[in-house]
């Protein structure tokens, strides 16, 4: 059962930061809620507030510009699904949200709930990783932004401080012969990762040399993750399918999975040496085509 | 303390008083009174207490009923026209698209939200299409069988 709350309901960001520095750690920000809802009901999280930014209509946005996108926090995956805009030109991101969830879920539920609720199995955040996102977070004391990885910090935890609200991702626009995949292995479709990866190769001009690499991983460790030692197996060369082997054998060593009932640690290690390689091919093809 | 809580629900407008806590589907069969929605999971897996919310397909279990507030929502029971059954339920008789009926009106509510954004769906975009819903029985052949039917125009709107 979920315990009664006090829900307050501002109609601005403004508004919602007030409310925020004002009931602090008692108070849980709400959007979406389907993550928090289901935390709520087994009854992990009770707080006494609740902050309603659903109605934040000025954080609901896709803008489109020469620098690259800018995403509202309140944004639903649904909307970022069928954006013909994200669709042409960060086509992972589309591909990433037909897979998280159902569409029902996708419909009210919002990206910036999804990412500040720091599941390690989520599907934007690898996604967002590979992408070089940049978040921006408001506070009483304005504002200040980070890379997605900086703002995982543990498990179910993220990096906002007190009285602070995610409200907007940056996506760089992509550099010229970049490829940006996502796949995650799963039992049924659209449930939770056992082991997602995302992967963005971008090649120089004509020589076919990896000049960039990021690879993010999901399920492996209290946060998604970037293999940094697995890119540094692959930045810089001519990747060949030697390499990759070695990528994934690489980036096995940086996770720390643990076993559930979906799958044990030997067999996400054995994922992640398959998938990391199979994955940054992928994006090595997409990144010649583009 | 209670909320006042305006909405439509199947063009009927209410004004009700709600916990903060209160989801939609308590405020639909408890409040409302329409228990065709089901409650079956509670926790956003099976899709059985799906309802339109605006025009969009949500599991009313993982909606706080004060989002709704001065919203649209369509149930199951709002797919009739008169007594007339909405070509999908129509078509979900003729296929025997059901067999203990529970996972039904999410079905159907899942399926009508589909045609509506997309009339001529493929046989892979139905599937993706009732990907949120679970039938234990299971009868998910039929069901695509059903609205397979639909799109090829064997069901007419009713008048």
């Amino acid at each position: 059962m979920i315990k009664d709350f006090e829900r307050f309901a501002p109609k601005t960001l403004k508004e919602a930061l007030v409310l925020l520095a004002k009931y602090g750690d008692d108070c849980k920000v709400i959007c979406g809620g389907q993550s928090l809802l289901i935390l709520m009901r087994q009854g992990l999280v009770s707080p006494k507030y609740i902050v309603d930014i659903k109605g934040i209509s000025e954080l609901s946005y896709i803008k489109d510009g020469k620098d690259g996108v800018k995403i509202g926090a309140t944004t639903t995956h649904r909307a970022i699904e069928k954006s013909p805009v994200i669709k042409k030109k960060y086509p992972v991101l589309a591909e990433m949200e037909t897979r998280l969830a159902s569409i029902q879920t996708r419909n009210w539920g919002t990206i910036g709930g999804n990412v500040c609720h720091g599941d390690p199995a989520g599907d934007p955040v690898p996604v967002l990783m590979a992408l070089n996102a940049t978040l921006t977070v408001a506070g009483a004391k304005g504002t200040r932004s980070m890379p997605v990885d900086k703002f995982c910090l543990d498990y179910f935890e993220v990096d906002l401080r007190d009285g602070e609200l995610l409200t907007e991702i940056t996506i760089p626009a992509p550099l010229p012969r970049t490829g940006t995949v996502y796949t995650k292995f799963n039992v049924i479709e659209s449930d939770l990762a056992t082991v997602s990866v995302a992967a963005s190769v971008t090649l120089g001009a004509g020589d076919g040399v990896c000049q960039d690499v990021r690879i993010a991983l999901g399920a492996v460790a209290p946060t998604a993750i970037r293999a940094r030692k697995a890119e540094k197996v692959l930045k810089g060369k001519k990747i060949t399918d030697a390499l990759l082997k070695e990528a994934g054998e690489v980036a096995a060593t940086e996770t720390e999975p643990i076993s559930d009932i979906y799958a044990s640690e030997e067999y996400r290690l054995e994922l992640v040496k398959v998938l990391v390689p199979r994955m940054t091919k992928e994006a090595l093809a997409r990144a010649k085509k583009a | 303390m209670k909320k006042e809580l305006k909405l439509k629900v199947n063009g009927q407008p209410y004004e009700l008083f709600v916990k903060p806590k209160t989801l939609l589907v308590e405020v639909l069969r408890d409040l409302v009174g329409l228990t065709g929605t089901k409650r079956g999971c509670s926790s956003s897996s099976c899709g059985a207490c799906t309802v339109m919310l605006n025009g969009m397909s949500v599991k009313s279990c993982s909606v706080l009923a004060l989002q709704a507030n001065g919203a649209e929502v369509v149930t199951v029971e709002g797919l009739a026209k008169g007594n007339e059954l909405s070509p999908l339920q129509r078509a979900f008789l003729d296929h025997g698209s059901y067999q203990c009926g529970f996972c039904t009106p999410g079905m159907l509510m899942s399926t009508t939200a589909l045609l509506t954004e997309n009339p001529k769906p493929t046989k892979l975009e139905i599937k993706e299409g009732i990907d949120g819903n679970i039938c234990r029985c299971t009868g998910y052949n039929s069901i695509v069988r059903a609205v397979t039917a639909v799109v090829k125009g064997e069901y007419k709107e009713a008048k």
